[in-house]
């Protein structure tokens, strides 16, 4: 990389992973990574648990040491400098709050290992907690603070002493789902107030839908797929990133016939449907298919159903209530495929019962299909 | 076995009762027993034969005599040293057990430290005389090794008598350090170093006051087997170790002096009392806390 390319990089990337690579004894927990995260956004690392991404996280923070590749923070190469000497500050998973210090000698701990002056370094840590929210609780001792109050607290700790970059290690994984979901509201408002470029990491895909910008979704020590949420739940490039962000119906089959885009696929038990190839795919290939559940229509008969889609039928096997996120479970009428479809808000099916026969559709051009197996190789 | 916390008041009582009373009778009848008459011992004087009087002669004595004095200040300052001697050894190797080794390593050292202790202290002591007298090994090698120009007398020092107090006291350090270095969560200490801090500081700051109430403990738990130690002095130190438990030993079995021996002996819990109450009071620990962790 040129000195220019790096200069460019500075002005616009606080973050630039090159090729990074982590091996432990008997795997490879980070691949030959790169990605770039632009000044001021949110970006998070999306993965289920062993997919590498808290090794990632640890390299950027310091405390692990690539075995290869380069880390840049605010376009400055991270070779041989400590966690203590980054620009980089991390909220780790279970806060790692100071007990033994009150809420504000632990926001103003780094203030002091920089050898800020006392007073100066009270009056930051209070001007701090009364940005997110805590102003009355800098004489408080950690164990008074509620979770969610912690938790700023963390943020507080480390945004006081203006990271280039803030890391966050599954941060909301221990509170409950309540407070999980407010304080998923929170971080992105602290993150947007503050303009500081947040990096994330997650297992749950609902914590990075909401909060990101940008979103790596990792499986095996690479990304399978760098993207928007939107692009990622809409035109997912992998078999893997649609099975795991959002809700997915998935049918294994083969392709029996190609039109164009359209591929036409006869799953094991013998269902055919039809779907838009994501890559090219020859005849007679594995394939695997995924149709999101809002993707299909329902229809007590099957005239009511969109014109120029293919029509299914099949019976109600269970239905699931969760409000608006109510779907319900049903199986092809001949092959006995298991599918799920999201109930339409308009209440129009509440009186739906199990057994019932029911019509489905959905567009082909909305549902996408892989040659099976290939990235999960 | 009947639930204790069931069932009327007093059979509860009762129960609880039953329950501690081996340990209430063997605390009162060989402890505070023996304590009570000490210390009526200790405040009655001879003023002839088989004619006592209540006095507070043998305070007296103790005070008025430079000896006793230097033998009690000398006890307590080199067991002050000796503490802090072995704290500043323990805690390296605490911190290995508890933070640097993993599983049958860190047991392994563990065990190491122990060992040690399988044997006992005369024997152990006697080990290190074999080593440092004048005939014995170490003097040898240092003769052999052309450092001294003959065997030199390595007993009867005083940096002899640390050396063996400490060794004596090791285990007795480690074992309180260790479990609370081992409760501190290793993401506080990252926490810490990603926060800026350097390795003294995140000693200073994190380390030491999540340890203090297992420092504390260790060094009161050593502090005073050290200064009721008798026979590492003793044998380590020879005539010129004077240490208290000596003159304690010389007034009840040489002197056959009951009454000075019973002073000497409530001057030491005494100091032994107020050094522990000192350390508390300077490292802001709980007594209670503290004695959980030993």
């Amino acid at each position: 990389m040129s000195a220019a390319g790096t200069g460019q990089d500075a002005a616009t990337h606080d973050l630039d992973v090159r090729g990074a690579v982590k091996r432990f004894a008997d795997h490879v927990a980070v691949d030959q990574l790169s990605f770039s995260v632009a000044r001021g956004s949110f970006f998070s690392i999306l993965g289920p648990s062993g997919c590498g991404k808290t090794t990632l996280l640890r390299m950027i923070a310091g405390f692990i040491q690539p075995d290869d590749g380069e880390i840049l923070i605010g376009g400055r190469s991270m070779a041989g400098v400590g966690p203590n000497r980054r620009p980089v500050n991390m909220v780790f998973q279970q806060l790692a709050l100071f007990p033994m210090m009150s809420v504000g000698d632990n926001v103003a701990f780094g203030l002091a290992r920089r050898g800020v002056a006392r007073a100066e370094r009270l009056r930051r840590a209070q001007a701090m907690l009364e940005r997110v929210g805590l102003g009355g609780a800098a004489r408080k001792k950690v164990d008074e603070l509620s979770g969610g109050q912690r938790q700023r607290v963390a943020i507080a700790r480390s945004l006081v002493l203006e990271p280039t970059l803030l890391l966050l290690d599954e941060p909301l994984g221990a509170l409950d789902l309540k407070l999980r979901e407010h304080m998923k509201i929170e971080l992105k408002q602290l993150q947007a107030a503050f303009g500081t470029t947040f990096v994330y990491i997650t297992h749950d895909q609902s914590e990075a839908l909401v909060l990101s910008d940008h979103v790596g979704v990792m499986n095996r020590g690479r990304f399978e797929q760098q993207g928007t949420p939107q692009q990622l739940y809409y035109e997912p490039a992998t078999p893997f990133v649609a099975g795991f962000v959002g809700a997915n119906n998935r049918i294994v089959g083969r392709a029996t016939g190609v039109a164009g885009a359209i591929v036409s696929i006869t799953s094991e038990q013998g269902w055919l449907i039809r779907a838009r190839s994501a890559t090219a795919i020859a005849a007679g290939t594995a394939v695997e298919a995924f149709v999101r559940p809002e993707v299909a229509v329902l229809a007590r008969a099957a005239a009511d159903l969109p014109a120029g889609q293919p029509a299914h039928g099949g019976e109600v096997e269970s239905l699931l209530f969760d409000g608006a996120n109510s779907a319900v479970l049903l199986r092809e009428r001949q092959s006995r495929v298991e599918f799920r479809i999201a109930l339409p808000q308009t209440g129009q099916f509440a009186d739906l019962r199990v057994g019932e026969p029911i019509h489905f559709s959905f567009d082909p051009a909305r549902a996408v299909c892989f040659p099976a197996g290939v990235a999960h190789a | 076995m009947p639930d204790a916390t069931s069932g009327p008041a007093w059979e509860r009582r009762l129960l609880l009762g039953l329950l501690l009373a081996p340990a209430l009778l063997w605390l009162f009848a060989l402890i505070v027993l023996p304590q009570i008459d000490l210390a009526l011992l200790s405040f009655r004087e001879r003023v002839a034969p088989r004619e006592y009087v209540a006095s507070l002669a043998q305070y007296r004595t103790f005070f008025a005599e430079p000896l006793y004095w230097h033998v009690f200040v000398r006890t307590a300052v080199m067991s002050l040293a000796a503490t802090l001697a072995t704290l500043l050894i323990a805690f390296p190797v605490a911190w290995t057990i508890a933070k640097l080794l993993r599983g049958r390593l860190s047991a392994l050292l563990f065990v190491v430290c122990l060992i040690p202790f399988w044997v006992s202290e005369t024997v152990r002591t006697l080990g290190w005389m074999i080593l440092l007298r004048e005939s014995g090994v170490l003097p040898a090698l240092l003769a052999h090794l052309g450092v001294t120009a003959a065997p030199v007398e390595l007993l009867y020092h005083d940096a002899t008598i640390l050396v063996g107090l400490v060794y004596t006291s090791l285990l007795f350090m480690v074992v309180p350090l260790v479990s609370s270095l081992e409760s501190l969560d290793n993401s506080l200490i990252e926490a810490a170093y990603d926060l800026g801090g350097s390795g003294w500081s995140i000693l200073r700051e994190i380390v030491i006051p999540h340890a203090a109430p297992g420092i504390t403990a260790g060094c009161i738990v050593v502090f005073m087997l050290m200064l009721g130690n008798y026979l590492t002095p003793t044998l380590l130190g020879g005539k010129s170790s004077q240490w208290f438990t000596e003159q304690i030993y010389t007034q009840f079995i040489v002197r056959f002096n009951w009454e000075q021996g019973a002073a000497f002996g409530f001057l030491l819990l005494a100091l032994s009392t107020s050094m522990v109450w000192l350390g508390l009071k300077l490292s802001g620990q709980r007594f209670g806390d503290v004695m959980r962790r030993t």
